[in-house]
């Protein structure tokens, strides 16, 4: 088969891909390369670090259990008002991020509707804790898991499905054993997505969790932070951010597209 | 736009002190008033925390000077420094720190030695009816309450680390916020208990905040210098405006924002 790119493709694409990594090559060039390992070995990097990757790894865990089910029942169900439904569960996409805070505020803050009580009933406040990291980053990042595993659960084809029940399979065995392996490449990508979302997150989480060093401050906020007073040391977060999540991501889909040829085989 | 069509009207204005050190200016041109030379346009940089004062003078101006149009480009001071030194056309300039005021007096811009016209100092919000009951600077080395500070590397966390360090207080802040409007925000929104911001914060914020203020707070005062500039298009509005700022009214007007007289 003729793999080459058709001109009318390349093109486009080649511009696409300069118009993204242009940005990265700046941050590249412009970074203090000299005094490198002192900005990256200065307190607080490594714990904003791992407080990052930590809080986007359990914000993606959060978006699967809650997610995938969410994305059935948008995909599958025949819940009335499912239109009206995929809307409101994708508006985190379109609020900015700092409104999304504020609006977390209302309703799990100190004064808000669910936080009041739990306050007043147990003492107990999220604001201002790593929780609110998790709660802040899986608001935002959930719904690209969502929108990515719907796609899949519409793509893939039912009437494997129906096989199985006419051989006697429940539905939530249907589920667990024909519908989550088919729609699996595409719930990964959406975890992927969402897991970058989230190690990126900068607006509700400064709203609804704060910053403070070790408790809340993730590397966005260190960057963002630093950017004040260090231009210089906010672009080496930066790389150190990027050079984190892009082996990360390059790993991880070593993994899955090995694993997605051999299904194929 | 405002048309300058009040020539006339303008004659019998007494204005104080711009008639012998006025340049003549072309922007003036349209009213060619001898009597009235604050008219054309007057373009004023300030920091965006004189948003409020600012706009009122400007206007309180244009109604003393019919023929008069002030442009105001209200932002941060370090941007404002940054236009004005790469060549941007202003007749006054008020930065909301001296170190900026500095960049561009280096920078040979200004007309005049610059004045400090006002001040503003860290006060403590509390949401209203103070629910945290926090008396002073001292509560926010209470580890129980929840409190919001700026980060030390924006200039109102650098300041809140000078006030804490003068009282010998350890603060034990929950948040080190971005900037001074998002520690505010927490404040307004009852998810605080304190946070330390500026007085002038507190008087916009209305009633949903309220201000307690304490006595290390004058350890850590931002004062707000003012000029016009050499290359002042309109060099006698520039003048008529500092003098307006400088003088009763505008202090006035200040200090009812919050701000304190130098």
């Amino acid at each position: 088969m003729n793999r080459r790119v058709p001109l009318p493709l390349l093109l486009p694409a080649a511009i696409g891909t300069v118009f993204l990594v242009l940005p990265l090559v700046g941050l590249v060039v412009r970074a203090p390369w000299s005094d490198l390992g002192s900005q990256l070995t200065a307190p607080g990097v490594g714990t904003a670090l791992r407080l990052s990757l930590v809080s986007a790894t359990l914000a993606t865990a959060v978006s699967l259990v809650l997610g995938v089910p969410l994305a059935w029942v948008l995909a599958r169900s025949t819940v009335p008002g499912r239109s009206v439904l995929r809307a409101l569960v994708t508006v985190p996409l379109v609020l900015p991020p700092v409104v999304g805070g504020v609006a977390l505020f209302l309703v799990l803050g100190r004064q808000g509707l669910v936080g009041h009580w739990l306050y007043t009933q147990f003492g107990f406040t999220l604001p201002f804790t790593t929780t609110a990291v998790v709660i802040a980053e899986t608001f935002v990042a959930m719904p690209f898991l969502v929108v990515s595993a719907e796609g899949a659960l519409r793509a893939a084809d039912a009437r494997f499905e129906d096989a199985a029940a006419t051989l006697g399979a429940d539905r939530w065995t249907t589920f667990r054993r024909v519908t989550l392996p088919m729609v699996a490449p595409g719930v990964a990508a959406g975890a992927v997505l969402c897991w970058a979302r989230a190690l990126g997150e900068f607006g509700a989480t400064i709203t609804f969790a704060g910053n403070f060093p070790g408790t809340t401050q993730t590397m966005p906020l260190a960057v963002y932070l630093a950017l004040q007073s260090d231009p210089e040391a906010a672009i080496v977060l930066s790389l150190v951010l990027l050079a984190v999540s892009l082996a990360t991501l390059l790993l991880l889909r070593e993994r899955w597209l090995g694993r997605s040829r051999v299904a194929a085989a | 736009m405002r048309k300058p069509l009040g020539v006339l009207l303008a004659l019998p204005l007494v204005l104080a002190g711009c008639g012998g050190s006025s340049t003549d200016d072309g922007a003036a041109g349209a009213a060619s008033s001898s009597a009235d030379d604050v008219t054309g346009n007057l373009t004023v940089f300030a920091a965006a925390s004189l948003t409020g004062v600012f706009g009122d003078l400007g206007k309180q101006l244009e109604q003393e000077h019919p023929g008069l149009t002030v442009t105001f480009n209200f932002a941060g001071s370090q941007a404002l420094a940054t236009q004005l030194t790469q060549g941007a056309p202003a007749d006054v300039f008020a930065s909301a720190n001296q170190a900026q005021m500095d960049v561009v007096t280096k920078a040979g811009l200004p007309a005049a030695e610059p004045t400090t016209f006002t001040e503003n100092a860290l006060e403590i919000a509390v949401p209203k009816g103070n629910p945290g009951k926090v008396t002073g600077l001292a509560d926010f080395a209470k580890p129980d309450l929840t409190l919001a500070v700026c980060a030390p590397s924006v200039p109102c966390g650098a300041a809140a680390e000078q006030v804490f360090n003068a009282a010998g207080i350890t603060a034990q802040p929950d948040s080190e916020e971005e900037d001074v409007k998002a520690a505010l925000t927490k404040v307004q929104l009852g998810e605080v208990d304190a946070a330390l911001v500026y007085a002038t914060d507190v008087e916009a914020a209305g009633s949903d905040v309220e201000g307690i203020e304490f006595p290390e707070a004058g350890k850590a005062v931002n004062t707000y210098p003012i000029t016009t500039l050499e290359a002042a298009p309109n060099a006698a509005a520039a003048k008529a405006f500092v003098d307006l700022v400088e003088g009763p009214e505008g202090q006035q007007a200040l200090q009812a924002a919050g701000f304190r007289a130098p």
